[in-house]
């Protein structure tokens, strides 16, 4: 391989890890602060993808469509959608054990799917949205995915900023401790069930957007796309090696385990081509026999929990 | 129709119910969702079909020795991984049995292949019952036959043996079934076993209906979760119940809505529950 092709891979393989810690900060938000279960986080993918394709795209035939809004409208509304949903979810789990809400997610994502699948109207069903404007497309020329990578890289810079800001605001003060103990904050007369909602659907925002930026990278969904289990499965794992509740271990896992990933396909690439159910089956037992190794014998991740300080710095919210 | 449709449901409802009465002990006794327990049922089915087809045992002996197989397994699984985990925050062990979930899916796919599997080639003719209105097919009757018998069971042994007795009482209250002395580490294995072969049974019934795909449990597991949450966690007499409500319900919404939204019923009426009594019909309070 020549320089440039290993070059243009790189950004390809950042690209995509990329969308991934946007993923993980997400779920990071909703698990890490606030100990929310969502195992339904490729419903949510969906959603941001399918709302910002719609959104962007011009008229088609095909599905809904036609607005022709720019890139930076589309990932909002995804993110809007994204957040819309998760507190049409949250309303009636989010207040009972952890546990329902991560039925009631996977129950979400499956619904998505369906759908996606059977409203041709909207999504045109199993043949998915193509075509999918890249945002700025024609300009950069042969370095375009160096431009998306750039992209993706404010987006993470923005949401670090963003989770890091509000973990240590007097919100997520109120976050942690619920997290700690419940009952004690609960005495001082502080909503609990509202300060989760709220770290739901932040982080389901988050998510609508992560989803919206892999809808324009490849330009092309169908709901074929979304290996649902997979998807929520590989981000849970990023998650889980970061160590819950820190923002910058995200970051890293999900690199880290997105190279992983990557390198199972390398690894049963190597098997003939007529083993490729085989060769994919092997790659997601590989991945599964690994998380269940960490969770055995290294619960905390790569870097542990972070420490975020209890002092107060601004006024009591 | 009405009728047919019902027939259709009380079918599914009791292969969803034998599902889900190891689901909800399992849920009352160690706190936590196991969601690999759809895979644990498409495992029972493989087996089966291994034994069956593969090595041409009689039926009655496949479906033995895949229950107990299936019912190893669970053990297995409790063995080198839910046991270790249970003593940190339940996500933790519910995360652990999702991958225990794509690990045994995927191995079955590795194992069999993705194509549709059958346990027998040829095309049964339904039998015609009251003047035309309802069709069964006799593999359907002997799937009843089979489900029932397995929930007298069920309920005989947890009625009448000590160790059904104390596997009621641990879901029941933990603490106070440990104060009087009941050994909860071997109550623990039997109600994995138990679990294992009704699992197995329901996965088995369901491809014996249909066919055998590596999705089969896995799609099946939002309406196992939903008759346990109707049922009330931890109440298998619930299971039972909720499962036969949860099957007819999603063969009866095909009179109103499009037969590809079925799975969503399940998620609804579980959601409509966890807004009215989140405790279920027959569980206690959450």
């Amino acid at each position: 391989m020549t320089f440039a092709g290993v070059f243009s891979y790189l950004v390809f393989f950042l690209i995509f890890a990329g969308i991934y810690a946007v993923m993980t900060m997400a779920l990071n938000m909703q698990r890490g602060f606030a100990g929310l279960f969502n195992i339904g986080i490729a419903g949510f993918w969906a959603v941001g993808s399918y709302t910002s394709a719609i959104m962007t795209k011009g008229p088609s035939p095909d599905h809904l469509g036609g607005f022709g809004m720019p890139f930076i409208i589309g990932l909002l509304a995804a993110g809007l959608i994204s957040a819309l949903v998760a507190l049409l979810v949250g309303i009636p789990t989010i207040r009972l054990r952890e546990d329902y809400l991560g039925i009631a997610t996977i129950g979400i994502a499956e619904i998505i799917r369906l759908v996606i699948k059977n409203e041709a109207w909207l999504s045109n069903g199993v043949r998915g949205i193509s075509a999918i404007p890249k945002p700025m497309a024609g300009s950069f020329g042969s370095n375009y995915n160096l431009f998306f990578l750039l992209i993706v890289v404010l987006i993470i810079a923005l949401f670090y900023y963003l989770s890091e800001k509000g973990i240590n605001s007097p919100w997520g003060r109120i976050l942690r401790a619920i997290r700690e103990d419940e009952e004690v904050v609960k005495a001082v007369g502080k909503n609990v069930v509202r300060y989760r909602m709220e770290a739901f659907i932040l982080g389901a925002f988050m998510m609508g957007v992560g989803g919206a930026l892999y809808a324009h990278f490849t330009s092309f969904i169908s709901p074929e796309a979304f290996r649902p289990m997979q998807a929520t499965f590989l981000v849970w794992i990023m998650l889980i090696i970061g160590g819950s509740a820190n923002n910058f271990g995200s970051i890293v896992g999900a690199f880290l385990t997105w190279g992983i990933w990557t390198g199972t396909e390398f690894l049963t690439g190597m098997l003939p081509a007529a083993y490729t159910t085989q060769a994919a089956a092997i790659r997601v037992i590989l991945i599964g026999v690994f998380l269940e190794l960490i969770l055995l014998n290294r619960p905390q991740g790569l870097f542990g929990e972070k420490k975020y300080s209890s002092a107060s710095t601004t006024a009591d919210g | 129709m009405v009728l047919q449709l019902f027939l259709n449901g009380v079918i599914l409802g009791s292969i969803i119910a034998l599902g889900a009465i190891g689901l909800s002990l399992i849920y009352g006794i160690l706190k936590f969702g196991h969601f690999a327990h759809g895979d644990l049922m498409t495992l029972g089915a493989y087996f089966a079909f291994l034994f069956k087809v593969q090595l041409g045992l009689p039926f009655w002996l496949a479906f033995v020795l895949a229950a107990l197989l299936t019912a190893g397994t669970a053990i297995l699984l409790n063995l080198i991984l839910y046991r270790h985990l249970k003593k940190r925050d339940s996500v933790i062990v519910m995360i652990s049995s999702v991958g225990a979930a794509l690990i045994i899916r995927n191995l079955v796919l590795l194992f069999w292949g993705p194509q549709n599997q059958f346990y027998e080639k040829a095309i049964q003719m339904p039998i015609v019952l009251a003047g035309g209105l309802l069709r069964i097919k006799e593999n359907q009757i002997i799937i009843l036959v089979l489900a029932l018998t397995l929930v007298i069971a069920v309920h005989l042994f947890l009625s009448k043996t000590k160790m059904g007795k104390a596997m009621r009482a641990m879901s029941d209250n933990i603490d106070l079934a440990q104060i009087t002395g009941i050994n909860t580490e071997k109550v623990i294995i039997w109600t994995w076993a138990m679990s294992g072969v009704l699992t197995a049974a329901a996965g088995i019934l369901l491809a014996f209906d249909t066919h055998l795909t590596p999705v089969m449990g896995w799609n099946l597991l939002l309406p196992l979760f939903a008759a346990v949450i109707l049922g009330g966690i931890g109440s298998p007499y619930g299971a039972m119940f909720g499962g036969l409500v949860i099957g007819i319900s999603q063969e009866m919404s095909t009179l109103i809505i499009s037969a590809a939204y079925k799975p969503a019923v399940a998620f609804t009426i579980m959601i409509l529950m966890l807004i009215i009594r989140p405790s279920g019909l027959m569980g206690k309070k959450v």
